[in-house]
């Protein structure tokens, strides 16, 4: 395809794309009237009804725990799908992975003593985030990710062997997988114990209690488990391409 | 003006299809597509925001207290972790587009080879 041909394509795209946008916007509601029904129930039962006082975390867990699963998985099959385009292919090998060769330019023995003193802090925080996500902000995914920049921050001060150290390969494999499968099972045992797909079998207890909302929590923690391991995967296999691969 | 803050996402949208169509590298595209995709969280956002209201965390405010709707919160929160998937992948597929044809620049890959 030539370039005129695509320029046409696209003026032509772009003034349907405006089109549909001036008549989208003509039938948005007001801006802070949203009359959604769902949104004031919630509002109106969710912390009695779940026992959790951050809504947002009652609704993906809870209300919509089902939609959430179908997220996870999509973030599971994204990430096995990552690693499928980055295997080793054909005229590609494994470098050894020779420890202090891998400083970046720049790096220091002062910057690798701060990044890694910051890992157990970072840690405690993701950990925080984690399993505090029925009372305030927060939940797996956010937490999950700080757990993940745990690890990453032993990585990003030039200390690439305490990475792998701190996140080996088949450790990270098999939390994300165990974090998956965990978040499933919750649901599963909705299907048992309570005769519906995520259904909240356990005592809901007092809200803004640390141990209240029933499965919530463990949901977050096997979410949480998963996201890490997802992250630290993607940045493993990247990570790799730069460092360990190379073309024969 | 009522509609002001959909007019910020719509605006954000129009640079990220800017920002992609007129990228010379693969990385780049990939980031406008995270931008285009911004668009949406403002969109969502605005789209549960009710005048006076609260963030939806009864955590530390009365029960009757209004909030804004906490459903549309938590798509956003949908939205971001697939922006995140979408990258992962693209940025994957950038990775070998360059080791293959040694070049990111859409404009220089010109037709597929086996």
């Amino acid at each position: 395809m030539n370039r005129r041909l695509r320029i046409g394509l696209f003026l032509g795209g772009a003034a349907l794309l405006a089109g549909m946008l001036v008549a989208a916007v003509g039938d948005l509601p007001g801006f802070g009237h949203y009359p959604g029904p769902y949104g004031i129930l919630i509002e109106e039962t969710g912390v009695a009804g779940t026992s959790a006082t951050d809504l947002v975390t009652a609704v993906n867990f809870d209300y919509r725990a089902f939609d959430t699963m179908g997220e996870e998985f999509i973030l599971f099959a994204a990430v096995l799908g990552v690693a499928i385009v980055l295997r080793r292919r054909r005229g590609e090998r494994a470098e050894d992975e020779r420890g202090d060769d891998h400083h970046f330019p720049g790096s220091s023995s002062a910057l690798g003593a701060l990044g890694l003193a910051l890992v157990g802090p970072v840690f405690v925080l993701g950990a925080y985030v984690v399993t505090h996500g029925q009372i305030t902000p927060g939940g797996g995914f956010q937490g999950g990710v700080v757990l993940a920049a745990a690890a990453l921050i032993a990585f990003l001060a030039g200390e690439y062997v305490a990475f792998k150290v701190i996140a080996p390969h088949a450790m990270v494999e098999a939390g994300e997988a165990a974090g998956a499968a965990g978040f499933a099972l919750v649901g599963l045992g909705g299907l048992i114990f309570a005769g519906t797909f995520f259904a909240n079998f356990i005592a809901l207890g007092t809200p803004g209690s640390f141990l209240s909302s029933g499965t919530i929590p463990i949901s977050n923690l096997a979410v949480g488990i998963e996201v890490a391991g997802a992250f630290l995967l993607l940045w493993t296999e990247f990570s790799d391409q730069a460092l360990v691969v190379r073309s024969k | 003006m009522t509609v002001f803050p959909f007019l910020v996402a719509i605006w954000i949208l129009c640079w990220g299809l800017y920002g992609i169509v007129s990228s010379r590298n693969l990385v780049h595209l990939v980031i406008c597509l995270g931008v285009t995709q911004a668009a949406t969280y403002v969109l969502l956002l605005g789209v549960g925001y009710r005048n006076g209201g609260a963030a939806p965390i009864y955590a530390d405010i009365a029960e009757s207290t209004m909030v804004v709707d906490p459903v549309v919160q938590a798509l956003a929160l949908v939205d971001v972790v697939v922006e995140a998937t979408v990258s992962a992948l693209l940025l994957a597929v950038a990775v070998q587009t360059h080791k293959r044809f040694g070049t990111i620049d859409p404009d220089e890959l010109h037709s597929l080879r086996g």
